[in-house]
């Protein structure tokens, strides 16, 4: 290998500087780092907990597809009976707190749904009035 | 060469292991919070049992408009009970049912010697729910469609590209685009119904969502002088086919074949 030494070096460094995010976070404390979340004020869920966390989406959008489409609007539950399928007005009113329920965790996985683009978040009627 | 391809191999497999041992916790865990099973509350209230009918229709008692010329308690109702916003001028303007004169409403009727006392009656008109309607033929999206089981005219704003095919092919104007963002002009917001958003197209659903919950629309619960009367046309008993047996009634623009059901006593 001709100029191995020089090689190696300039490989060390181009792989510190391309990990230098994880190394920064590690340094920093922040690589263990999720957030916390509001607890519900009410309960239960409509849903195990395990499956909400990795489906609420398809859930919701289910849901969308069932009232809009089909306007069917109760989604029965085996200890709550008929739960109404709404955001607004169910799943909001246990997780009351949008910003440290909804927001935190989409905010940290950098995505951005477009539900409340329409949809009223109860707590925090800002428009208007 | 104080280092072959081989121990770098492991070295960096090594530093690999050494990022993956953190071990997530909080949102990302495994774990289900045992607070999760405590309560037994119902999120929502006792449903009520929905209105039903097979074919839903409005008539629409224009004499009984005439003698309150200055009420709009029927689109007040309903722009207020569904976040209609009002952007104070009239070419961005979002109508889901509102007052035209008699010209604009049946011009196909009007005519230079009309009776004096239509040429100054205002009366309601809103989407006709037709049982033939062009808005959805043209809908690319299929995002206005016809309810089978009731005949209602739906819209889904999920699915409403904005392409404004159904506010051309629709007769009676019954349809408003959104130009501009509509929260910021909506005077009250009712939260239990949601807002739209620019590019999308709106317009009366003939209130579906209180149907279902055994409610009469907003503008028909509103209307005190009783000009405005819901039901069943299929329903040989309901109150709208006897009102219909009893009185002469028109329709807006017939000859389009669209069948509105919205009838009008003149």
């Amino acid at each position: 290998m001709h100029d191995g030494g020089k090689v190696i070096i300039g490989l060390i460094i181009f792989l510190a500087l391309i990990t230098f995010p994880l190394w920064y976070n590690v340094a920093t404390g922040k690589a263990g780092y999720v957030p916390e979340l509001e607890k519900a004020t009410d309960g239960p869920c409509v849903r195990d907990t395990i499956y909400m966390k990795a489906n609420h989406m398809d859930l919701l959008n289910d849901w969308r597809d069932e009232v809009v489409r089909s306007g069917d609007r109760f989604y029965q539950h085996a200890d709550l009976g008929r739960v109404e399928k709404s955001l607004s007005n169910t799943c909001l009113s246990c997780h009351e707190n949008k910003d440290k329920f909804c927001d935190r965790c989409h905010d940290y996985m950098g995505v951005e749904p477009y539900c409340w683009d329409c949809h009223i978040i109860p707590k925090e009627l800002t428009y208007g009035n | 060469m104080g280092i072959d391809r081989r121990k770098f191999v492991k070295l960096a497999g090594l530093t690999v292991l050494g990022f993956a041992g953190a071990k997530p916790g909080g949102v990302f865990s495994q774990e289900t919070p045992a607070a999760d099973t405590a309560s037994t509350a119902p999120p929502s209230g006792e449903p009520t049992a929905p209105l039903e009918g097979k074919r839903w229709a409005m008539i629409v008692d224009v004499r009984k408009c005439m003698q309150n010329p200055d009420c709009h308690a029927c689109s007040d109702a309903c722009h207020l009970t569904h976040n209609v916003p009002d952007f104070g001028n009239p070419k961005d303007e979002i109508k889901w049912i509102w007052k035209e004169s008699f010209h604009h409403a049946f011009h196909e009727q009007g005519h230079e010697h009309l009776e004096e006392r239509m040429l100054h009656t205002k009366l309601p008109v809103l989407c006709n729910h037709c049982d033939n309607p062009p808005c959805v033929k043209v809908c690319p999206t299929q995002a206005t469609w016809r309810r089978e089981k009731d005949g209602i005219v739906m819209m889904d704003w999920h699915r409403c590209i904005g392409c404004r095919y159904c506010v051309v092919a629709c007769p009676y104007g019954s349809r408003s685009f959104n130009w501009r963002d509509p929260r910021p002009f909506i005077k009250e917001i009712q939260p239990d119904f949601p807002t739209r958003t620019r590019g999308v197209v709106e317009k009366c659903t003939f209130c579906e969502e209180r149907l279902s919950r055994g409610q009469l629309p907003a503008c028909v619960e509103a209307c005190e002088h009783g000009a405005l009367k819901f039901g069943d046309l299929e329903d040989p008993d309901s109150e709208v086919r006897a009102i219909l047996r009893e009185n002469y009634t028109i329709r807006r623009k017939p000859a389009l074949g669209t069948q509105p059901e919205i009838y009008y006593i003149v």
